[in-house]
């Protein structure tokens, strides 16, 4: 599936200026945006997914206008059918899992889902491995365990595209290989396109066909690291070539604004 | 000797206005605190003043300007009166009224900062998975502020109950009709009947305390990892 992204929004926080510029396509089925913090790729991501509004551009998903400054088109964040992983999950931390899991597919007046609700729930339970804590709330969760519910309820309803922002940051070094290797185990059995935000070079050798890296608001180059020099002779990937590719890319930018007090220019 | 009509009658009456009072403090304050916390409006500030004006103001000065507000003569008085035949002085109705502005500060500052308490990640999560604003609000934001909005809700109750003031000015203290417990203690002191002054004032201790002990108990962090 095809996503355009050509966008443009000024941040104005306490006199500093942040202008995020950012155009690129990606025709794969992973893409990954790569860049140090404050580069702006959160806030691409948001904006993909509707919950923050360019101020000029256009984005475009598999032939579907999202966002259209000139034509007036700005489908809201809830018709957009795009699953989205929080950097920290943002799990209910009032449901369980498995309301976590079902709450897309419950409607607000009923007391439990559908039957079929219930019985996708259930397999996504086990699935997930998460079978012995349906009942268990966020906070009594490990981190790899609250991975899986967010996945979960993003992926109950079948999304067209799934937006990832930092998947692994908020995993221990040890976890995270282990939630990259059921992460692209996960991807290949729902078949969904993904689009993951990463400043660590690990994630672009494991979930990357496509490499869009950003600097300070910008798209510095897309690169397509399915091919050689990137994979050897089997497909593999090589981490050294990709690591050569973002050398350098990944030393400090601005520091981020604070997240808070970031308002949008009107 | 004490008469039920001394005591029991104005508790009974107390709780009925207070209850009343609250409820009506209740879903105005969460609906402005929800605007005020979630919008970004012209004069938004100013209206957060404005309703908080009625905790600092003197309840005698609120009093007069419910008065001039809902009495016979009144802006909406009087077309209450000619229109729906409705006159709220001396009224128990006129006693809600009286208590629930009095009361409303301490729910609508208690349901703000509990909206403003509920990240926005969790509404956006929601959105994300596909909900309308009404349904996000109903199953994220209220669930996650409701304690909150709970306990100024029952602090608003117990000021209600305590309230003076301006529900003299508005209702008056007509007795079984009008005069809560707070009046009630006030005319049973200056009637020189000490027994009962007594006991209302023990009643009205009580259940200030509980509602208070009560009120902390819910404002303790819940969902904290």
């Amino acid at each position: 599936m095809r996503i355009e992204v050509d966008i443009r929004k000024t941040l104005r926080s306490n006199g500093r200026e942040f202008t995020l510029d950012v155009k690129f396509a990606c025709d794969d089925e992973l893409g990954v945006v790569f860049g140090p913090s404050g580069a702006g790729k959160s806030l691409t991501l948001r904006a993909i997914a509707g919950l923050e509004k360019p101020d000029y551009g256009r984005i475009v998903m598999g032939g579907k206008v999202l966002f259209d400054s000139v034509a007036g088109i700005n489908v809201r964040a809830n018709e957009r059918a795009i699953g989205y992983l929080f950097q920290d999950y943002a799990l209910f931390p009032h449901l369980n899992v498995e309301e976590n899991i079902g709450f897309g597919v419950r409607r607000w007046w009923e007391r439990k889902p559908p039957v079929d609700a219930a019985r996708r729930v259930a397999e996504l339970l086990d699935l997930f491995e998460l079978r012995g804590l349906n009942k268990a709330y966020p906070a009594q969760l490990s981190g790899g365990q609250r991975q899986r519910v967010a996945l979960a309820r993003a992926l109950i309803r079948r999304p067209d595209l799934l937006l990832l922002d930092e998947p692994f940051a908020a995993l221990d070094p040890l976890l995270r290989g282990r939630m990259r290797a059921e992460l692209v185990a996960m991807r290949a059995m729902f078949k969904v396109p993904m689009l993951a935000i990463t400043h660590d070079p690990e994630d672009v050798s494991v979930l990357a066909e496509t490499v869009v890296v950003m600097i300070q608001g910008r798209v510095e180059k897309v690169v397509d690291v399915k091919a050689a020099p990137y994979r050897d002779g089997e497909g593999r990937v090589s981490e050294g070539l990709i690591r050569e590719l973002l050398t350098g890319m990944d030393k400090a930018g601005p520091p981020p604004l604070p997240r808070k007090t970031i308002r949008a220019v009107k | 000797m004490m008469t039920s009509q001394e005591v029991l009658v104005p508790l009974l009456l107390t709780l009925k206005v207070a209850g009343w009072a609250t409820l009506l403090a209740t879903l105005l304050g969460i609906a402005i605190a929800f605007a005020v916390a979630r919008l970004r409006f012209p004069g938004r500030e100013v209206l957060d003043a404005m309703m908080t004006l009625p905790m600092v103001m003197p309840p005698t000065v609120l009093g007069y300007y419910l008065l001039v507000l809902v009495g016979r003569r009144g802006v909406i008085g009087e077309w209450l009166y000619d229109n729906l035949g409705i006159s709220l002085v001396f009224t128990w109705q006129g006693a809600v009224l009286a208590a629930a502005v009095v009361a409303f500060p301490l729910v609508y500052k208690a349901a703000r900062a509990a909206f403003e308490g509920v990240e926005r990640q969790y509404e956006q999560a929601a959105r994300v998975l596909g909900k309308s604003e009404l349904e996000v609000f109903l199953r994220v934001t209220l669930p996650l502020a409701w304690r909150g909005i709970l306990a100024g809700a029952m602090l608003a109750f117990a000021r209600a109950m305590g309230e003076f003031g301006a529900t003299l000015m508005v209702a008056g203290s007509l007795p079984g009709r009008t005069q809560t417990l707070s009046i009630a203690v006030y005319e049973a002191v200056q009637a020189g009947k000490d027994d009962v002054a007594n006991f209302l004032v023990i009643v009205t201790s009580i259940v200030c305390i509980s509602i208070l002990l009560a009120s902390g108990r819910l404002l303790q962090p819940r969902y904290a990892s």
